[in-house]
């Protein structure tokens, strides 16, 4: 158990239990003894292993993915000990996450170069994009950083209004062109804007668009190559928005919103509730994206990097 | 995925044929791929399990399914039916007695509220001749008044806010008495996002339901959502004990299996479904299309339906003969295209048609699509137009020239006709929902 400790902010792991259902039985216990010392896990524990990641919307095949890693592990060295299995067990699912070889993020300081660093953040609908961006701007100003943020949702009603009382709380630049204009365009102008001030992170939102809609996708990678033209090699992040709540649905989401804008980052949100999220474990190994940032609460400072480790111990809480 | 969970339970039955007797064991893996199926499309894992049981119970009490041909097919019918029974009955209307009568809107973050309470007011508008106030008592998130104004002016429904005022009960206390003075009949209150397990929030949204009384309370939520949906679905049932439930997003591809979940763990009735962002996409809500969904089959009457609120009905009635008669021509097709791009997103519309999800989901379908496919039956004779089986070699190299595209794209254009005009033919004809209750 000690090697998680370190892990362990307190305050940090307080705001994403708030709320995680709680059981009597530590699963991880229960796993270890049925375990120890054999070669094999019975089926009763793995049906179980099964039931809890099913639950957490971990999904049917990254369910049997982790269970044949399991498997394999106790076939290959036998554990006698059930504390050193408890943090293999652990371990094993971390490591599908690891496997896109990618640490997970100290805190929100940004490489010193490309400056300005352009991001653009894409999601479906509601999942919280906007949210996200204002409380990044926040992390990235608390960082000493200069901030434009690009209101390039010129669809949803207010939505520019919503960005820009953001940008206000944070104390950021705002770039917009106001409603029902070309969102590429806002995207070429911010990072424009970003390039003539000298500002150091341009961050662009776009509206949410279900991935199964063709041209609204299209119109995606349109705004990605025009901020290409605008500033070539960028956005140098594309940050896929997911929502904690969202089941299976999430992977045809990266998939689809992948092809279009070449997502390079996984900011998962609204994990203050109940949802735990756990199909981001399948989206993170299919696809090779590391998850960032999480969302914690609607509070300005209730976005945290990722952590996979104090992830993995949620799901099982 | 509906004919592959019904091939699945094919080849998993099959080995049965020649039993005597359905038993627990000989049925096990069908019961199993059932629950994958299940699980695959978000129903909660445990609902689903106990969903199964059910399902077993019915499955060992059906000889049936042994004699039967397709025992496959009809092992899904009954999942079919159980689904479709669970889910509730038929679809409830609002109760909007009184004056006013009141509606509360509830629900997580990003669930679609507001978009739903802009589209409720417009189909009580313009369905149900009423005259609605919006009511924006959404005092937390940013610009959340600014875009329920925004819908409230798309659709010419007056929305009742006070920009200063951070108390929601009160806003919504006073909207009933504004409502009465400049008589409108509905009131449709919106209120903030908020998670279950919001202490303070979820007070607030059980004082607001206590003070104004509502006739209905309807709980929304996104129908991506996952696991969690029968935590949140049940929570907010137990602060509010609300009437309905909306679904939103379903011009996505998810499977909905959220829908199901929620029926089961708090028993009501889902009132409305909600797609797209154009404020006049509300459905009410058909258990047996949810049903089809949740199981991977596509909705060809949600397809019908739409089309016939669009189109005339003589129109639609021709229509409906060609395709039984498998008549379904360019003509016909072409004629549709416009009438089509008016009823909103192509895409989703063609997801309704089963066996359509598949084929669409790499497909290129937005209203560009048809310049190319009218540019292509533009290219034929009225002959080829009024029968597709005219089109040979030598006529496809015509087209092609005369469009100036390549054979490769007639040909696929045309396979594609084919299939869509087959499978609409198909389903016209209800083999499968329509099988006899006891064919042997």
């Amino acid at each position: 158990m000690s090697i998680f400790k370190k892990f362990f902010n307190k305050e940090r792991e307080a705001d994403l239990d708030k709320g995680l259902e709680k059981t009597k039985t530590n699963f991880f216990d229960k796993l270890s003894r049925a375990v120890a010392g054999k070669s094999k896990v019975d089926e009763e524990v793995l049906d179980e292993l099964e039931q809890v990641l099913i639950s957490s919307d971990v999904g049917l095949d990254t369910t049997v993915k982790i269970i044949q890693r399991i498997e394999a592990r106790i076939a290959r060295d036998k554990y006698l000990n059930t504390s050193e299995l408890n943090s293999i067990l652990r371990d094993e699912i971390v490591q599908l996450l690891a496997d896109n070889n990618t640490d997970d993020l100290d805190d929100f300081s940004l490489p010193a170069s490309p400056k300005p660093y352009i991001m653009m953040v894409v999601g479906v609908n509601g999942v919280g994009k906007t949210t996200t961006i204002g409380k990044l701007a926040y992390q990235f100003k608390l960082q000493g950083k200069s901030v434009v943020v690009g209101a390039g949702d010129t669809f949803r009603a207010a939505a520019v209004d919503q960005l820009k009382i953001w940008s206000d709380r944070v104390g950021c630049h705002f770039y917009s062109k106001g409603m029902n204009t070309d969102p590429a365009a806002v995207a070429y102008e911010t990072v424009q804007y970003a390039v003539k001030n000298n500002l150091d992170v341009a961050i662009i939102d776009t509206a949410g668009r279900l991935h199964t809609k063709i041209n609204l996708m299209n119109e995606l990678t349109k705004i990605k190559r025009s901020i290409d033209k605008s500033l070539s090699g960028a956005p140098h992040e594309v940050i896929l928005v997911l929502d904690a709540t969202t089941g299976q649905n999430a992977i045809e989401q990266a998939k689809q919103f992948t092809a279009a804008t070449e997502v390079s980052a996984l900011a998962l949100t609204k994990l203050d509730g109940t949802a735990k999220g756990g199909v981001v474990l399948g989206i993170s190994d299919q696809f090779k994206i590391p998850i960032k940032y999480i969302g914690v609460g609607e509070a300005i400072d209730k976005l945290q990097v990722f952590n996979k480790q104090i992830f993995v111990e949620s799901l099982f809480k | 995925m509906f004919e592959s969970l019904s091939d699945r339970l094919e080849g998993a039955l099959k080995t049965l044929r020649g039993e005597h007797k359905l038993t627990e064991l000989n049925i096990a893996e069908s019961i199993k791929e059932i629950r994958r199926a299940l699980v695959a499309a978000d129903v909660n894992y445990k609902i689903a399990k106990e969903f199964t049981d059910t399902i077993k119970d019915k499955a060992l009490g059906s000889d049936n399914i042994l004699k039967s041909v397709k025992p496959g097919e009809l092992m899904v019918k009954i999942v079919m039916d159980e689904l479709v029974e669970l889910m509730g009955g038929k679809a409830e209307e609002l109760d909007l007695k009184g004056s006013p009568a009141v509606v509360l809107i509830a629900g997580l973050q990003g669930s679609g509220k507001t978009t739903f309470s802009g589209k409720l007011a417009n189909f009580l508008k313009t369905q149900r001749k009423k005259k609605p106030l919006l009511v924006a008592c959404d005092v937390y998130r940013p610009a959340a008044i600014d875009q329920l104004s925004v819908l409230g002016e798309q659709i010419g429904v007056p929305v009742y806010k006070e920009v200063e005022n951070k108390n929601p009960v009160e806003i919504a206390l006073k909207s009933i008495k504004h409502a009465q003075d400049h008589g409108f009949d509905v009131v449709i209150v919106d209120t903030a996002g908020r998670l279950s397990i919001d202490e303070d929030m979820m007070k607030e949204i059980a004082q607001i339901k206590e003070a104004i009384q509502p006739n209905e309370t309807l709980f929304v939520v996104d129908s991506m959502t996952g696991q969690d949906a029968v935590n949140t679905a049940k929570a907010f049932h137990d602060r509010l004990n609300y009437e309905g439930v909306v679904l939103t997003k379903l011009d996505g591809d998810t499977r909905g299996g959220a829908a199901l979940s929620i029926k089961y763990t708090v028993g009501k009735p889902i009132k409305f479904v909600s797609e797209g962002e154009k404020l006049d996409t509300l459905d009410v809500f058909h258990p047996d299309r949810m049903a089809q969904r949740i199981l991977g089959m596509g909705d060809i009457v949600s397809f019908v339906e739409r089309a016939q609120s669009q189109f005339d009905e003589a129109e639609a009635k021709r229509l409906e003969k060609k395709i039984k008669k498998n008549k379904f021509d360019f003509n016909d097709f072409v004629s549709q295209i416009n009438q089509i791009k008016r009823m909103g997103d192509i895409k989703s519309l063609m997801n309704m048609i089963p066996g359509m999800n598949k084929m669409t989901r790499d497909l290129d379908i937005d209203d560009k699509a048809f310049i190319k496919i009218e540019s292509i039956i533009f290219s034929m004779t009225p002959a080829e137009r009024a029968d597709p089986e005219l089109l040979n070699m030598g006529r496809k190299q015509r087209i092609a020239k005369g469009c100036g595209r390549d054979i490769h794209e007639i040909n696929m254009f045309i396979k594609q006709f084919d299939q869509m005009r087959k499978m609409m033919h198909k389903l016209s004809k209800g083999n499968m929902m329509n099988m006899p209750k006891k064919p042997f």
